[in-house]
């Protein structure tokens, strides 16, 4: 750590780790109640539960991103953040709203907490991934804002270096497109076009700059590779990421309402968002093996690559799986769009988070890394997450190709219920993998309390 | 990645590439506005009823279980079709209202909601509005 001020990423990573446990316990919770139906009935029904764990998920990773920034913007700007008060203070805020408002999911029914929290003034809660209370999501906004502010101003004053500028503008482009989270109108089909142009817009759009800048920046330090050629990469890889996402957006617009042309624009555009995911796989690869230094921190090193080939197999080749319009045709909203959906979340998202948190951990406690040991048990938390959510990810593709099948292309449909019933042993092995993960987070939460002999001595 | 390539040709690439596509995606946002009316059934919104049937759906976090149009979560059945799948607004209205309120013993079971005469009726118009409009074929059959 060169500047005082990156300790204030800190806290940003503790809580986000928190989030995580919360998150896959929550995610537990539905993986069972998907076979015992009445497990936890009336008291956390499904979609409570559902809301939890997406929204841990988001505001986890939303924390992961600012610790993130937080902690490489000074150091590659060169000059200490502009206000470290200001980025505790708006820490605090933001973990207090976030456990406020799945404090409200757990304790209110739903549309109570509508009705105290304003949703009358401007409805737009109760659409998927954005269910936050009015209150939450204006939080998100004044947050993001000074948490912008902060940032940019730092940037400004120091030297501006390809990664800060593509971070930058990944997290301008974060902010604003929330806005679109506040436009709720009557006419459904409106609503669902522009509800993508946040999710959809951050997660295959402006995410993508944040996770090559996270990316880039731990390469160019655990290789030491020349800034010149990191830099390069980096650009080609948002090019693309952008080129394909903005209008891959139209492989949300086939069955709600929206022309027949966006069958083809988002055919293929999206069928071509695999491409930077396979350039991202590419540098990571490439960076390590022409590595200049060999940085003790091995456990950085192969997040970076696990980064790199999961978000191409999650985001990449489980996305192209069912993205052209005759195929989506069939396996659109069905457990098919589960398992892309965990697995490239984890892939890109949480990977990279992890990846920037085992390099910048050590750092913040004086050390350039963990002890071996240490090392060894994060690396095994590595493995088990990652091995168990390619897993989780075969049974629900597996899950889903037979729901296809039995609801949607034999000679005689089953209805919904009947045909999860006949995929039911796909849903317990789905779960008894969810275990396994949960293992593997226990794990690497583990191996930050693992300490070597000789350093407990010299303590 | 090396000899006449730079990175201020790529960074202009990236500028370039992104402005272009961003200008792409707005004219076929404006194309999309225009035609939509053909489709999406603005019509049936005059009756207030739609909007408050919309409301009631979203308070109720009813895309937490379920999908409407396919969007929303896989654990309950479609709803864009389910008026026509039950054959009436009525056997919708029927079925929300007959939820027992301790579940089903070992299944899935919506919650009871104890919705007014009302609030049945409008989240009914909703769904049967949600039913009408054109969505290329989709789903393929009526199990949704």
């Amino acid at each position: 750590m060169q500047y005082q001020s990156q300790a204030v990423a800190r806290p940003y990573f503790i809580a986000a780790l928190a989030l995580f446990v919360a998150q896959v316990l929550f995610g537990l919770i539905m993986g069972l109640q998907y076979v015992v139906g009445d497990f936890l009935f009336p008291h956390i029904p499904f979609n409570v539960a559902r809301m939890v764990h997406t929204n841990a998920l988001i505001v986890w990773l939303l924390m992961g991103f600012m610790g993130a920034a937080y902690y490489l913007v000074p150091e590659e700007a060169e000059t200490e953040l502009h206000s470290p008060k200001l980025a505790l203070a708006l820490f605090w805020i933001f973990l207090v709203a976030a456990g406020l408002t799945v404090l409200g999911y757990l304790l209110v029914p739903y549309a109570t907490l509508a009705k105290i929290t304003g949703n009358d003034l401007l409805p737009t809660m109760g659409r998927e991934f954005l269910e936050q209370p009015l209150v939450t999501k204006i939080g998100i906004v004044v947050v993001a804002l000074a948490f912008l502010y902060n940032i940019t101003l730092t940037v400004l004053k120091g030297r501006k270096t390809s990664i800060n500028v593509v971070l930058l503008i990944g997290l301008w482009g974060l902010a604003v497109m929330f806005l679109f989270a506040f436009y709720n109108p009557d006419n459904l089909v409106r609503d669902k076009f522009y509800w993508w142009w946040v999710v959809h817009l951050w997660v295959e759009g402006v995410w993508e700059l944040i996770l090559g800048a996270i990316l880039a920046y731990v390469l160019i330090k655990v290789t030491g590779v020349d800034r010149e050629v990191i830099d390069k990469w980096l650009y080609v890889i948002v090019t693309l990421a952008l080129v394909t996402g903005i209008v891959g957006t139209g492989h949300h617009y086939y069955w709600i309402g929206t022309p027949e042309y966006w069958q083809w624009w988002g055919s293929i555009f999206s069928a071509l968002e695999p491409i930077p995911f396979f350039a991202m796989t590419l540098f990571a690869f490439n960076m390590v093996n022409r590595r200049r230094r060999d940085h003790p921190n091995k456990a950085a090193t192969l997040w970076a690559l696990g980064t790199g080939v999961m978000a191409f197999l999650g985001a990449g080749v489980w996305g192209f799986l069912h993205t052209l319009a005759p195929v989506n045709y069939y396996t659109h909203g069905s457990q098919i769009t589960a398992a892309h959906g965990h697995l490239a979340f984890y892939g890109a998202y949480v990977m990279v988070v992890l990846t920037i948190v085992s390099y910048a951990m050590p750092m913040l406690h004086g050390r350039a890394a963990n002890t071996n040991k240490s090392q060894v048990v994060e690396m095994w938390g590595f493995w088990l997450m990652t091995v168990s959510m390619v897993f989780i990810t075969l049974f629900l593709t597996a899950a889903g190709i037979l729901q296809v099948w039995l609801q949607r292309v034999s000679d005689n449909p089953m209805p919904f219920m009947v045909a999860q019933e006949q995929v039911a042993l796909f849903y317990w092995l789905r779960a008894l993998t969810g275990v396994v993960f949960l293992i593997g987070l226990a794990v690497y939460l583990w191996s930050f309390f693992v300490k070597d002999k000789a350093q407990a001595a010299a303590n | 990645m090396s000899g006449s390539f730079t990175t201020s040709a790529a960074r202009n690439i990236f500028y370039g590439g992104t402005i272009f596509f961003v200008l792409v995606f707005l004219g076929l946002t404006y194309r999309n506005e225009m035609d939509i009316p053909k489709r999406d059934r603005r019509e049936m919104l005059a009756s207030p009823q739609i909007a408050q049937g919309k409301k009631l759906w979203e308070t109720n976090n009813c895309v937490g279980c379920h999908t409407l149009l396919g969007e929303g979560a896989y654990f309950a059945p479609e709803l864009g079709n389910v008026v026509v799948r039950l054959g009436s607004k009525e056997a919708v209205k029927a079925f929300i209202k007959g939820r027992p309120a301790e579940g089903i013993p070992g299944r899935r079971s919506m919650p009871q909601f104890n919705f007014t005469d009302k609030d049945l009726d409008a989240i009914a118009d909703f769904l049967e509005y949600v039913s009408k409009i054109d969505t290329a074929k989709w789903p393929p059959n009526i199990q949704g």
